[in-house]
């Protein structure tokens, strides 16, 4: 073999390697994001307007799916229970009607909106829509948010 | 030493020593001159880690503060804690909190988690501190700026273990200190879902970084902390940093060396 195929095959070997080397890399990253996920889904149904009072604060889907679901005078929205500070899950303080993050001492008011503590933003809210049979479904993969203008949005609230 | 077979008495220390194992590992003798002790020195796989000889200030403890050699004490004392603590400790919802309350009170010698936990604290003190002193006395300089850049980068794996470590007793300041750190991760350009930027990785209406496919799923495997986070946690805790921070460390003390020993008063 003379010296100009030599490097001409060690050109193509080391390549070769390359390839290898990178597609490999890229498998292994693809390994840590798992095709099936053991959470709850992303939607789900919240059962029938009348099943909320007007004027209540339901944490009945906090725990399962981290969301409050608020029926004012006119419409029934769903609030994101995770503080737009840095995550953690607000509580809701029914004697001062109010959300209190215990994380930072962010407060939110019923509407969403923050007026205390390191919070940047009003909570998110999700998708909110009535099923073909009455029922609430709630859609987290949709937000809408207030300081971008989106919460008249249609799908942001039902009518109560 | 010439074997005197016509010699009839021996002391047993003289039978010891002189048998073929003896003299296989203890291979220059008793210690009497410079060569000796250099020789010492060199064929010892654990002494040779040393320099042959010190320059007086490198034992001067008002100028180095000993900080770099204390991290890597520590560094031993948490390996070791660590490894007793995974005997006990399991990685799932389930357990994690139970074990952690076990290893204190039920497990005879409970201080070893307290041992494990404190000297994390301390290793980052000291670390801090270590890299407080080189830049204090400009040891950074060249010929050390590489091994400074190396020890930046020591500082950071040893972050991580504080970090990978905090999560695991799987209290709630455990699940909320790493639910805030991870959203950081989240907030990373491109990478993160919350980043900025990352709204243009897409193809179309498909978008590729997701709060399913982002840097923070990379780091909790799933949207919340939760029993895939400890686990993601707990190997790099236990295994994954650990062998990274072993190959920084080799390059670093080995660096020390080449670059003409510790550093002191020029």
């Amino acid at each position: 073999m003379d010296r100009r195929s030599f490097l001409k095959w060690m050109a193509v070997g080391w390549a070769a390697f390359a390839a290898v080397v990178a597609g490999y890399g890229t498998i292994v990253m693809r390994y840590f994001f798992p095709n099936v996920l053991f959470e709850p889904k992303q939607s789900f149904r919240a059962g029938f307007p009348d099943d909320y009072a007007a004027g209540e604060v339901s944490e009945r889907w906090k725990d399962k799916h981290g969301v409050w679901i608020v029926r004012d005078s006119q419409r029934i929205y769903a609030l994101m229970a995770v503080c737009t500070h840095l995550g953690c899950t607000p509580n809701w303080l029914d004697n001062e009607s109010k959300f209190k993050c215990p994380c930072h001492g962010s407060g939110f008011y019923k509407s969403g909106i923050n007026f205390e503590g390191p919070a940047p933003r009003p909570l998110e809210r999700a998708k909110i829509i009535l099923g073909d049979d009455g029922e609430i479904i709630v859609d987290k993969t949709v937000r809408f948010y207030q300081e971008k203008g989106e919460w008249d949005d249609p799908e942001s609230f039902i009518l109560a | 030493m010439v074997e005197n077979h016509s010699s009839p008495k021996k002391s047993l220390m003289q039978k010891v020593t002189e048998t073929q194992l003896y003299r296989a590992i203890f291979r220059v003798g008793v210690p009497k001159n410079r060569r000796q002790r250099a020789m010492i020195i060199l064929n010892n796989v654990f002494l040779h880690l040393h320099p042959i000889r010190l320059p007086k200030h490198a034992v001067k403890v008002k100028y180095t503060w000993c900080m770099g050699g204390l991290s890597f004490f520590i560094f031993l004392v948490l390996t070791v804690t660590g490894i007793l603590l995974m005997f006990y400790y399991r990685p799932t919802v389930e357990y994690a909190y139970g074990d952690i309350i076990d290893l204190r009170e039920q497990v005879p010698l409970g201080l070893m988690r307290e041992i494990h936990r404190w000297g994390a604290h301390l290793m980052v003190i000291t670390v801090w501190l270590h890299m407080f002193r080189v830049f204090m006395t400009g040891s950074y300089k060249p010929p050390r700026e590489f091994n400074w850049m190396v020890g930046v980068i020591l500082l950071v794996l040893t972050m991580l273990m504080s970090f990978t470590g905090y999560l695991l007793p799987w209290d709630q300041l455990a699940i909320w200190a790493i639910t805030v750190g991870s959203n950081m991760a989240g907030a990373t350009p491109f990478l993160g879902a919350a980043g900025p930027g990352s709204s243009l990785l897409a193809l179309g209406d498909v978008n590729f970084v997701t709060s399913g496919s982002d840097a923070r799923f990379a780091m909790l495997g799933g949207r919340f902390v939760g029993e895939a986070s400890l686990l993601r946690f707990y190997v790099l805790h236990c295994i994954g940093l650990p062998f990274v921070i072993m190959i920084f460390m080799i390059i670093h003390f080995w660096r020390v060396r080449k670059d003409g020993g510790i550093s002191g008063p020029t």
